[in-house]
């Protein structure tokens, strides 16, 4: 964005006049010449591009380069790592972990999504009727995000640990019997996509609690005359104009879940077996995982997510610019 | 004092290793871009501040030496023998504690660098790993002499005829029991030889209401490490996981946690976890290692401690844990001299038996061993254990141990979480570890 502004004020578009010949500071600029303006502009750019070069582009070509490349803990030391092509991605794919992992992932991510937007829009309509304590009620909600992930991630599966869980007590006393919620390989992914549920809930909540106030009072007031009910608000008024919200809360859950890997990990680490394991925590695992680390599947899988996450920001890009039109 | 080489098994300094946590993300792009560089960071994560090793002058006189034990400093009796090992070899010691699996990596990364400390104290299922990548000198080049040492230690930092390092330390798994469960189901602890009483035993104390066994099954090179006794207690060999013993110490497992003589949360258990469980006293028995001692000791739990049984009686072998110290390779090979002298000073009987006894380690030497059990008898089973400990690294089979260990914890967790049978769970995990190791 800055890259824009700045081109655009040193070379006006269409060889437009420059709109203030008479400022005091145009005279000297003009006198140094096209060539030493652009070297201002490109002193201007420097810091950005070095910044975006040194911590965005080389990580990724790094991993992009690590992802091609048979590197071992030899190579490490004499820095020969073979140029294998796609072999570790073909490792990743003929691996009996690939189809679970790709499978919880799109499972973790997409009903963890779907659970965090319905209840986060649903508290955010809620908090937006001003009752005597919405505000303290609402701030208590942020309880979650706030949290340390560690101490989050630990709490819970102490509640839903099997023998001495406060949930399975619960149960227990309800009559019911001891589910083994982190443990057995039917509830392990469920347990861990709860727990991201209520840490998701806050974030979702304060996005769209945002946007509600953006949508001018009058729309509902002419609605309130017209006669509409509570759910034609919501469904005519509320939801349309949260659109662009809406989309934007959803993208940044995407990108955010997908890469989930500290709760997972304190909570069961990908296990029992693969049952809990995403991409992410199956990159960690092939990583670092055990004393041998395996550099090179670990960066495919690595690239396997930033794809994912990659897809989703250009259909979020498509969505955006449909609604631009319309 | 970590006893396992998993980089993240519990511990409370251990949560600082996992990559950054990025919580909440402001812009589109940048998310995108956060992604990828996570996941570089994975691959990355080490290569931040290594800290300059031995450097080349050697008439300066300073080596630097590196351990894993950050919770000693300067005024530490572990820092003054070291010094003092040092000022006897006419040199200055710097010496650098870092967190064990942070070790491994700055070890890995100075090496890259050609600065590597002039003596390394690491976690002995990394010797292999190190001394794979060509970091360490064998015992040939140094001269150090290892001849006093016992055997089965000495085996984890072996690879190809060589040996890697001297040990420092050993110590190993058994299993510490409750009396006052046992005896309200009326089991003598004695009885217990193999696997069947130790069954009998469970289900004894099951039915007067206890409970069984506590263990950490979890996924992760901890879980490999406590189920090896049984494993290799079954007669199993880790080149050969789907064997019929391999299978038989699996469904032992398996049976306990479906019959309930072990709590269903093993499978989650870390060693920790697992102790805590010891610790509310409901417990019949606990699989954990020697570190725990001083814990139960202060628990006011009547406890006692035998030898893990293997299948047909016995004491089964169980993972040696504990630290070799190294001399990695160095440009100025004049340097080794003087290391070896520093090596053998804080391994001679002396030494051995205040610093094990500071890390509450079994002595790698009879004549350390000797003394050690006369000034504490409650060692003593635990110098039995060590005696038939056995490296994870062990027979020959160095870097490709923890590629065989990833798969044997799967199928433990594919068993006793009942998603698959135990002979299915090892066969999947036989034919993952033969193409990884190929």
């Amino acid at each position: 964005m800055s890259i824009d502004t700045m081109e655009r004020r040193e070379a006006p578009p269409g060889g437009r006049p420059d709109p203030d010949p008479g400022l005091p500071g145009a005279g000297p600029r003009r006198r140094r010449g096209p060539g030493a303006s652009q070297l201002t502009a490109w002193a201007f750019l420097a810091p950005v591009v070095t910044y975006l070069a040194v911590f965005y582009v080389w990580p990724l070509v790094r991993n992009v380069d690590l992802s091609t490349h048979d590197y071992t803990v030899r190579s490490f030391i004499d820095g020969t790592a073979p140029f294998i092509g796609l072999e570790n991605f073909a490792d990743v794919f003929a691996s009996p972990t690939f189809g679970p992992a790709l499978m919880n992932t799109l499972l973790f991510t997409g009903v963890s999504i779907a659970f965090q937007f319905t209840i986060g829009m649903a508290l955010a309509v809620f908090f937006f009727q001003r009752f005597p304590l919405s505000s303290t009620l609402r701030a208590l909600f942020l309880v979650p995000w706030l949290l340390p992930l560690i101490v989050s991630a630990s709490t819970w599966s102490w509640m839903l640990n099997s023998e001495s869980g406060v949930v399975n007590s619960v149960i227990r006393t309800l009559g019911g019997d001891q589910v083994n919620w982190l443990t057995s390989p039917q509830w392990a992914l469920t347990s861990v996509i709860i727990a991201n549920i209520w840490i998701g809930i806050p974030f979702n909540l304060v996005i769209l609690y945002s946007g509600l106030q953006n949508i001018p009072g009058d729309i509902y007031e002419a609605a309130a005359l017209d006669g509409a009910n509570a759910w034609q608000v919501f469904r005519r008024i509320t939801f349309p104009l949260l659109r662009p919200v809406s989309a934007i809360t959803i993208l940044l859950g995407l990108v955010y879940t997908l890469k989930v890997f500290d709760i997972i990990w304190i909570m069961t680490r990908g296990g029992p077996g693969d049952a809990s394991t995403t991409f992410a925590i199956w990159s960690y695992q092939l990583g670092f995982g055990s004393t041998l680390p395996s550099f090179g599947p670990a960066a495919a899988v690595g690239n396997l997510l930033i794809v994912m996450a990659l897809v989703c920001g250009f259909v979020y890009l498509r969505v955006q610019r449909k609604q631009d039109r319309s | 004092m970590l006893h396992l080489p998993g980089p993240l098994t519990e511990h409370p300094q251990q949560f600082r290793e996992e990559p950054p946590v990025i919580s909440f993300i402001r812009s589109k792009r940048t998310a995108v871009a956060m992604v990828g560089l996570a996941a570089a960071t994975l691959a990355l994560t080490g290569c931040a501040g290594g800290a300059g090793g031995g450097s080349s002058d050697a008439a300066s006189g300073t080596y630097t030496f590196w351990d894993p034990y950050p919770q000693f400093d300067d005024t530490s009796d572990w820092a003054k023998l070291i010094e003092k090992c040092g000022t006897e070899a006419g040199v200055t010691v710097e010496r650098t504690g870092y967190d064990t699996s942070d070790l491994t990596s700055k070890a890995l990364l100075a090496g890259q660098q050609g600065n590597s400390p002039d003596l390394l104290l690491v976690d002995n299922p990394v010797v292999s790993t190190l001394a794979e990548a060509g970091l360490l000198t064998d015992t040939d080049e140094t001269g150090a002499d290892t001849s006093a040492i016992e055997a089965n230690i000495l085996a984890a930092g072996q690879l190809d005829g060589k040996t890697y390092g001297v040990p420092i330390g050993a110590n190993t798994l058994a299993l510490y029991y409750n009396k006052t469960v046992l005896d309200a189901a009326g089991v003598d602890p004695a009885s217990i030889t193999d696997w069947d009483s130790l069954t009998s035993a469970l289900e004894a104390v099951s039915a007067s209401g206890g409970k069984g066994i506590t263990f950490s099954g979890i996924g992760t090179e901890e879980g490999s490490f406590q189920f090896l006794p049984w494993y290799w207690g079954s007669g199993a060999d880790l080149t050969e996981l789907d064997s019929d013993d391999a299978v038989s110490a699996l469904t032992l497992w398996t049976d306990w946690v479906e019959k309930g003589y072990a709590p269903n949360s093993v499978i989650n258990n870390t060693q920790t976890t697992s102790w805590q469980e010891f610790l509310t006293g409901e417990y019949a028995f606990s699989e954990n290692g020697t570190w725990q001692l001083a814990g139960v000791k202060e628990s006011g739990i009547d406890y006692g401690i035998i030898s893990i049984p293997s299948k047909d009686g016995g004491a089964a072998p169980a993972p040696t844990g504990g630290e070799f110290l190294t001399v990695p390779v160095q440009s100025d090979d004049a340097r080794y001299e003087v290391s070896e002298k520093i090596q053998s000073c804080l391994t001679s009987t002396d030494n051995l038996v205040a610093t094990d006894t500071t890390l509450s380690y079994v002595a790698p030497t009879k004549d350390a061993q000797t003394e050690q059990v006369a000034t504490d008898p409650d060692l003593e089973p635990w110098v039995t254990a060590v005696a038939d400990a056995k490296g994870r690294t062990s027979d020959d089979l160095g870097t490709d141990y923890p590629k065989i260990s990833e798969q044997l914890w799967k199928a433990v967790q594919n068993s006793l979480s009942g998603s698959s049978d135990p002979a299915d769970a090892l066969k999947e995990a036989q034919q993952a570890a033969a193409s990884a190791t190929e």
